[in-house]
C-alpha cells in the first residue's frame, strides 16, 4: 500500500517536471517537418536521359499494387518502343506502400517526398498520365531502360546496347 | 443599495463560474498537451482561448437528439441536475469578506448535500438512456460516489469540531486567527481531496465515464447541449471542490497584504483545479474493485481514525 502510493506520488512529480520539457509539436503549415528523400509520398512517372518515358507498360506495378489503384494500357510507337496508352493512378486509393516503386523493372514508376494532395472533390483524386509524367530523371538520373536492354528500337540495333556482345551469326562456320 | 450589490454578486457568481467552466475546458486541455509535451489548442484566437466560445458554440449548434428508446422525462431530467446542483454549491463560498451569495450556518451540509444531489443526475442519465454501457456507467456512478460520500463528509467533521461551526466564513475566520487547517487536518485534507475527485468523477476516478471500457458510460446516449450541460457540470465540480478544499483547508481568501482577498481565493482555487488536471494527466484509472476496497478499507478507517483524534484532542485542550 506504502509503495503504491509512493509510486503514485513519484509519477506525479515526473509528469510535473514536464512542465518544463518543451513540446514536440511541429506546426505543420507555417513550420514544414522534415521529409528524406526516401519518402514515400505522391507518386511520379520520370524520363530517361534522352527525355523519352520510361514506363515500358509491363504492368508490374499494377500487378503488385495491393489496392489495385493503377491502371494502364501497353501501346508501341513506330521506333519500337512501349509506352502506355493511358496511365492512371487512383490516390483515393493508393496507400503510398511503395511497392510499385519496387516493382518497375525501368525506375519509370518513383515515390516523392510530398503529402500535400488533398482535394474536395474525390475525382480529383484520379491521376491522369499528364499529371503523374514529370520532366525529370528523379532519383536515378543517367539511367536508360532501352540503352542497357536487348530489345531493339528504332536508332538501336542488338549488340548496341551497355555491355551487351556482338549478336552471334549461327549460320556461320567460322570459329 | 445592500440589495443591488448583492444582485451583482449573484450575477457575478453565476456569470463567472459558467464562464470558468468553459474556459476551463479548453485550459484543461491546454495543460494536458503541456504535461504530454505537446501543445495543444492553440489555433483559435490568441493562445487558442477562442475554442472555449467555438464549443460552446457548436454545442448549441447540435442537434439536440432524445433516442426514442429512451425515457424521456427523466433523459430531459438529468442533465439539469448536475448543472443545478453545482451551481447551488457556489452559493454558499466566501469569495472575500462580504462578499457571498449566502452565509449558511450550515454551509458545510448544504455543499454536502448538493454534491450528493450530483449523482443523481449521473444515475438518472445512466438509467434512462437504456443503453448498457450507459446503465453499467450509471451502476458505477452510484456505487462510486455513495460510498465516497460517506468519507467525503466525515473528513470534514474534524474541521467542523474544531471550528464549532458549519459556516464557512467561521471556518475561514477560525483559520485566521488560528492557523490553515491543512497543518491541523493534514489526513482530512488528503481523504477530503480523493473523495472530492471520485465525486466529481474526474480522472483517475471517472469509472463512470471511462471512456476505454464503456464508450463515454452514463452520457453515451447524450448529445448537443444536453451533453454540454454533464460537461459544464463536472467542470463546475472541479472548480467547486476547488474553492471548497481552498476554503476549508488552505484559508479562503487570507493572504499577505499585498494582494486583494478575492485573488488570493482565486490563486488558491486555480491552484487546486491544476492540481486536478495533473491527475487527470498523470495516475491511471484503477479497477472497479480496487476503488471499492481503497475506499472502504483504507479511506474509510483513516477518516475514522482522524475524527477519534482530533475529537480527543478538542476534549483534552478543553479540560
Amino acid at each position: 500500500m506504502i509503495n503504491t502510493i509512493w509510486s503514485q506520488l513519484v509519477t506525479l512529480y515526473r509528469v510535473l517536471l514536464h512542465t518544463f520539457t518543451p513540446a514536440d509539436t511541429v506546426q505543420y503549415p507555417e513550420e514544414m517537418p522534415y521529409l528524406a528523400p526516401r519518402y514515400r509520398g505522391r507518386i511520379v512517372l520520370t524520363r530517361d536521359p534522352d527525355g523519352e518515358e520510361r514506363c515500358v507498360a509491363c504492368n508490374l506495378c499494377a500487378v503488385v499494387c495491393p489496392v489495385d489503384c493503377i491502371a494502364l494500357q501497353k501501346t508501341e510507337d513506330q521506333d519500337g518502343r512501349w509506352y502506355p496508352e493511358f496511365f492512371r493512378i487512383n490516390f483515393s486509393r493508393c496507400i503510398m506502400c511503395g511497392m510499385c516503386e519496387e516493382a518497375c523493372p525501368t525506375y519509370a514508376i518513383q515515390l516523392t517526398p510530398d503529402f500535400e494532395m488533398c482535394e474536395y472533390d474525390r475525382q480529383k483524386m484520379v491521376y491522369e498520365k499528364e499529371h503523374l509524367l514529370i520532366s525529370g530523371q528523379g532519383k536515378y538520373p543517367g539511367y536508360s531502360f532501352y540503352g542497357v536492354a536487348g530489345k531493339t528500337i528504332k536508332g538501336k540495333a542488338k549488340g548496341e546496347a551497355l555491355n551487351e556482345e556482338e549478336p552471334v551469326d549461327i549460320r556461320s562456320l567460322l570459329p | 443599495m445592500v440589495e443591488l450589490i448583492s444582485i451583482l454578486i449573484i450575477y457575478g457568481v453565476l456569470l463567472g463560474s459558467l464562464t470558468g467552466a468553459a474556459i476551463l475546458i479548453w485550459f484543461e486541455r491546454r495543460l494536458l498537451g503541456i504535461w504530454q509535451d505537446r501543445l495543444g489548442p492553440n489555433r483559435v484566437g490568441p493562445l487558442g482561448i477562442g475554442l472555449a466560445l467555438a464549443d460552446v458554440i457548436k454545442l448549441f449548434a447540435k442537434e439536440d437528439w432524445i433516442p426514442p428508446f429512451a425515457d424521456r422525462l427523466m433523459f430531459v431530467l438529468a442533465p439539469m441536475a448536475v448543472m443545478i446542483a453545482m451551481l447551488m454549491g457556489f452559493a454558499i463560498l466566501p469569495y472575500a469578506p462580504g462578499i457571498h451569495v449566502a452565509d449558511l450556518n450550515i454551509g458545510l451540509l448544504f455543499f454536502l448535500g448538493m454534491t450528493s444531489l450530483a449523482v443523481y443526475s449521473v444515475l438518472l442519465g445512466g438509467l434512462s438512456s437504456n443503453n448498457k454501457y450507459a446503465l453499467l456507467g450509471g451502476l458505477r456512478a452510484a456505487a462510486q460516489m455513495v460510498s465516497y460520500e460517506v468519507f467525503m463528509g466525515l473528513s470534514l467533521m474534524g474541521v467542523v469540531m474544531l471550528t464549532g461551526s458549519f459556516s464557512l466564513v467561521e471556518i475561514v475566520n477560525y483559520q485566521q486567527e488560528h492557523t490553515w487547517f491543512i497543518i491541523p487536518q493534514f489526513v482530512g485534507f488528503v481523504v477530503f481531496m480523493i473523495a472530492g475527485i471520485a465525486e466529481s468523477h474526474r480522472l483517475p476516478f471517472d469509472l463512470p465515464e471511462a471512456e476505454h471500457e464503456l464508450v463515454a458510460g452514463f452520457h453515451t446516449e447524450y448529445s448537443g447541449m444536453k451533453f454540454g450541460m454533464f460537461m459544464v457540470g463536472e467542470y463546475l465540480g472541479v472548480i467547486l471542490i476547488s474553492a471548497i478544499i481552498a476554503v476549508i483547508f488552505f484559508g479562503g481568501w487570507l493572504g499577505p497584504d499585498f494582494l486583494p482577498p478575492i485573488i488570493w481565493f482565486a490563486i488558491k482555487t486555480f491552484i487546486f483545479i491544476c492540481f486536478f488536471i495533473l491527475l487527470r494527466a498523470a495516475i491511471p484509472r484503477p479497477r472497479y474493485d480496487q476503488l471499492m476496497s481503497f475506499g472502504w478499507k483504507y479511506m474509510l478507517p483513516l477518516t475514522l481514525i482522524n475524527l477519534l483524534a482530533t475529537g480527543a484532542i478538542v476534549l483534552w485542550l478543553q479540560a
